[in-house]
């Protein structure tokens, strides 16, 4: 939690994206807490290692800077501090005192990645084939984007 | 042993913090990882549930989510970096106009 205040205090994107990364490996630590080994694997495998890896390099990348400071409108100060403080409290409030929930044991949960991959291939099948094609359709989509315009045109050129 | 509501309260000020950074950072890049930060809010909450109904499909949907996440941030920085080549500039309040 204080990486993730940290990630919007810092000013320069290469310490949020540190602070975001401490903010996976604490979840992942959670998860591992709540007994989903598989899921906290991933975490650590996809979050903090491939996607802050993309952010880090388009960070340097792009040789970005520290921003620049805004003033915020007066309106947004007055309204909009006392109504974050007063929904926080109403909803820690409702959560802790309201809700009758018994304690999740630690590790209660078979986080077993035998179990988790029976339910994957059996009754998440299709999902699992339809994210295979999202996903080249998204890897086709990232380099048509992120290639210059003048190779797409001559590319185009060729083929057509 | 932590109460759910433990949980769902962190997985809640993760989600706000997103949210915050998405609506008061003006670095594009920033704005980008807060979107991440909202997507691991739920998924925190997610296997918080999952964990509470001993149910194994919450984490088949965090799993999920996941994918989601990494082909959206593939894109999203590709996206990114063909803004800058066109404006070289990374502030979402210069960035006005979709056509160059």
């Amino acid at each position: 939690m204080a990486g993730a205040i940290n990630l919007l205090v810092q000013s320069h994107p290469i310490n949020s994206a540190l602070s975001l990364i401490a903010v996976m490996a604490a979840l992942a630590a959670e998860y591992l807490l709540l007994g989903a080994e598989f899921v906290a694997a991933v975490q650590v495998i996809v979050y903090a290692g491939a996607i802050m890896v993309l952010f880090l390099i388009t960070i340097m990348l792009l040789n970005a800077g520290a921003e620049e400071r805004t003033k915020g409108s007066r309106v947004a100060i007055l309204l909009g501090i006392p109504g974050v403080l007063i929904g926080g409290v109403l909803v820690a409030w409702t959560l802790l005192n309201r809700s009758n929930t018994q304690a999740v044991p630690i590790g209660a949960l078979k986080g077993d990645p035998k179990d988790i991959a029976r339910l994957l291939f059996h009754d998440f099948l299709l999902p699992f084939e339809v994210t295979s094609v999202l996903i080249l359709i998204a890897i086709m989509g990232a380099v048509v984007l992120a290639s210059r315009p003048r190779a797409v045109a001559s590319g185009l050129r060729k083929d057509g | 042993m932590v109460p759910l509501s433990y949980y769902l309260l962190l997985s809640g000020i993760l989600f706000v913090c997103g949210v915050l950074g998405f609506l008061i950072k003006r670095n594009i890049i920033t704005i980008f990882m807060s979107i991440e930060l909202m997507l691991n809010g739920v998924n925190l909450s997610f296997v918080a549930f999952a964990a509470h109904w001993h149910a194994l499909s919450g984490q088949v949907f965090v799993f999920f989510v996941m994918v989601v996440a990494a082909a959206e941030a593939a894109v999203g920085l590709a996206i990114i970096i063909a803004v800058y080549r066109t404006r070289e500039t990374l502030n979402v309040d210069q960035v006005n106009l979709l056509k160059l």
